[in-house]
């Protein structure tokens, strides 16, 4: 598999330094592999912290600064952060007023975040964890780690980090982020597989009619494995999936992310928006807010994950709030 | 040789030992972990106890149990994912267990050191036997390695009889089904591959074993 890189072991260190000479905006410490905003800390202010595997790029570098992170902390490819960066980010951005994790719902991010928060802890920062687990493709039982989290965390992320930049307390911030995944589903499909830097070859082998269904991010195979169905039937099945998790009510108003994983053109996520838009119009349901594009990639893999949610005035509110990160701008 | 304990000489060698495996064997770890994760275990527990060795380089520490602690610290600090945590915790409950500051452990004291292993993995990661995870190959060691001692062998003896446990075990995760862990994700997908996170616990307590071999 042919890729831009010099040594598959330098790829997120020299990422990083990519990252730093392409947004001045930013402190990108390479060492300590964490992403800051210039600015931070700012005294008073909740500051939010996320992280995990890199190769979901826009996320979570790519989410930090005003409106949204204060702090990022990359991995290695697909593997979580070590619990010393996400403390040294936590130290470097906390302004006195508590810090929230944002984690998305794997084992080892949990596990990482966990001896971080303690770490945090034992030097007087306060720490709030909000667990993202918005994948309904996984039965939230005692038979899985539990459900993952996918495309919900960019509106964790965002509408929390909103609520934050206004001055909101820890608590409120939190509970802001837990509200918005409790109220989100994802599912998602994966047409190829993709390859990590070093593996450098793809993570399944997948016939070229067949589809991968209810994959998360980080390459590794589906629920099953089905035929692949015209466009409209794929967004059926996903949606019916999403809407028995989260039931939705005529006159209900949402959010629509259509979220590429890497290598999915934009003219099919766009396609694949319209028959969401139809699909929801037939129920009823409102899309308020709505997002296309590569936000929660999975690195070269071709698919998309589709996240639904209800929203509330407030969540609208704070949704529509001014953000600039690499990743995400507007309203200012 | 003294047979029946472990100073800080071999626990450093055992640590050693374990590095060059995992790191000879990253390739078959990755192919084990493709097939139900993501396919980086092998490379992520090589550059994490490649570290613990370069740690142990120059004046260590001497006693016994910072040894493993110095080990687990380390990682905890590098290897992220699931499996930092996990085996990071593990080598330092093994390290705090042991006698404070003794610079070595007897055969007892060992057996109870990797049951306070056990015990951290298994609060930490939330697995039970069965699971399809490291616990399936170090409970089968630490019993059969409690089973040696009470028995009267020597270290040599019963790290190879703990060796041996633990390679079954890691066999017998083929069938399995995950619930922990990303393999969980799989449902019934995920059986018919071996287990990678118990084939690297096989592979640590193998490399005890063939430090302390006669």
């Amino acid at each position: 598999m042919k890729k831009f890189i010099n040594d598959p072991a330098d790829v997120v260190a020299e990422a990083l330094a990519g990252l730093a000479a392409a947004h001045p905006e930013l402190r990108v410490d390479v060492a300590g592999r964490f992403v800051a905003r210039a600015a931070a800390p700012r005294p008073g202010k909740v500051a939010l912290v996320s992280g995990g595997g890199s190769g979901h790029e826009p996320l979570h570098g790519g989410f930090v600064g005003p409106g949204m992170l204060d702090a990022a902390c990359p991995g290695e490819v697909f593997t979580s952060p070590v619990p010393d960066q996400i403390l040294a980010a936590t130290k470097a951005v906390d302004g006195g007023a508590g810090v929230v994790h944002i984690v998305k719902n794997y084992t080892g991010d949990v596990m990482n975040f966990q001896l971080a928060a303690e770490l945090a802890a034992d030097e007087g920062i306060t720490v709030e964890t909000v667990l993202v687990d918005d994948d309904v493709a996984v039965e939230n039982s005692t038979w899985t780690a539990g459900r993952r989290g996918t495309g919900a965390t960019l509106l964790v992320e965002k509408i929390a980090g909103a609520l934050a930049e206004e001055g909101a307390k820890l608590g409120e911030v939190a509970a802001a982020g837990r509200e918005v995944n409790a109220a989100s589903a994802s599912f998602a499909y994966a047409l190829t597989a993709c390859t990590t830097p070093a593996a450098g070859r793809p993570g399944f082998d997948l016939p070229d009619d067949e589809i991968e269904v209810g994959v998360g991010i980080h390459g590794e195979p589906g629920r099953r494995r089905e035929k692949l169905r015209p466009a409209r039937e794929l967004v059926r099945s996903a949606l019916d999936a999403i809407l028995e998790a989260k039931p939705l009510n005529p006159g209900d108003r949402t959010l629509v992310l259509v979220n590429g994983l890497g290598a999915t053109p934009l003219l099919e996520q766009y396609l694949v928006f319209g028959e969401v838009a139809t699909v929801l119009a037939e129920r009823g349901v409102e899309i308020s807010r709505r997002l296309v594009g590569n936000y929660v990639t999975s690195l070269d893999m071709a698919g998309l994950s589709i996240t639904v949610a209800r929203l509330t005035d407030e969540m609208i509110r704070l949704w529509d709030a001014p953000v600039r990160t690499p990743g995400l701008r507007w309203g200012v | 040789m003294d047979t029946i304990h472990l100073d800080v000489a071999l626990a450093v060698a055992w640590l050693r030992a374990a590095a060059a495996s995992v790191t000879a064997e990253t390739d078959q770890l990755t192919r084990l972990d493709a097939a139900i994760g993501d396919g980086d275990h092998g490379v992520n527990l090589a550059r994490g106890f490649t570290a613990v060795a370069a740690t142990l380089d120059g004046a260590g520490p001497t006693a016994v149990g910072d040894v493993f602690v110095r080990a687990g610290a380390t990682l905890i600090s590098k290897v992220g994912g699931a499996s930092g945590p996990l085996y990071g915790t593990a080598f330092r409950a093994i390290g705090k267990a042991l006698p404070p500051g003794a610079a070595s452990a007897d055969l007892a004291d060992l057996a109870a050191a990797l049951h306070a292993g056990l015990d951290a993995v298994r609060k930490l990661g939330g697995a039970e036997p069965g699971d399809r995870t490291i616990v399936d190959a170090f409970r089968p060691a630490l019993d059969a390695f409690e089973e040696a001692v009470a028995g009267g062998a020597a270290l040599p003896e019963a790290a190879a009889s703990a060796a041996r446990a633990a390679g079954e075990g890691a066999r017998a995760t083929v069938p399995l089904t995950a619930r922990k862990g990303r393999a969980s994700y799989l449902g019934e997908r995920s059986a018919g591959h071996q287990d990678p996170g118990a084939t690297s616990t096989w592979l640590i307590f193998q490399a005890l074993a063939d430090v302390t071999a006669p």
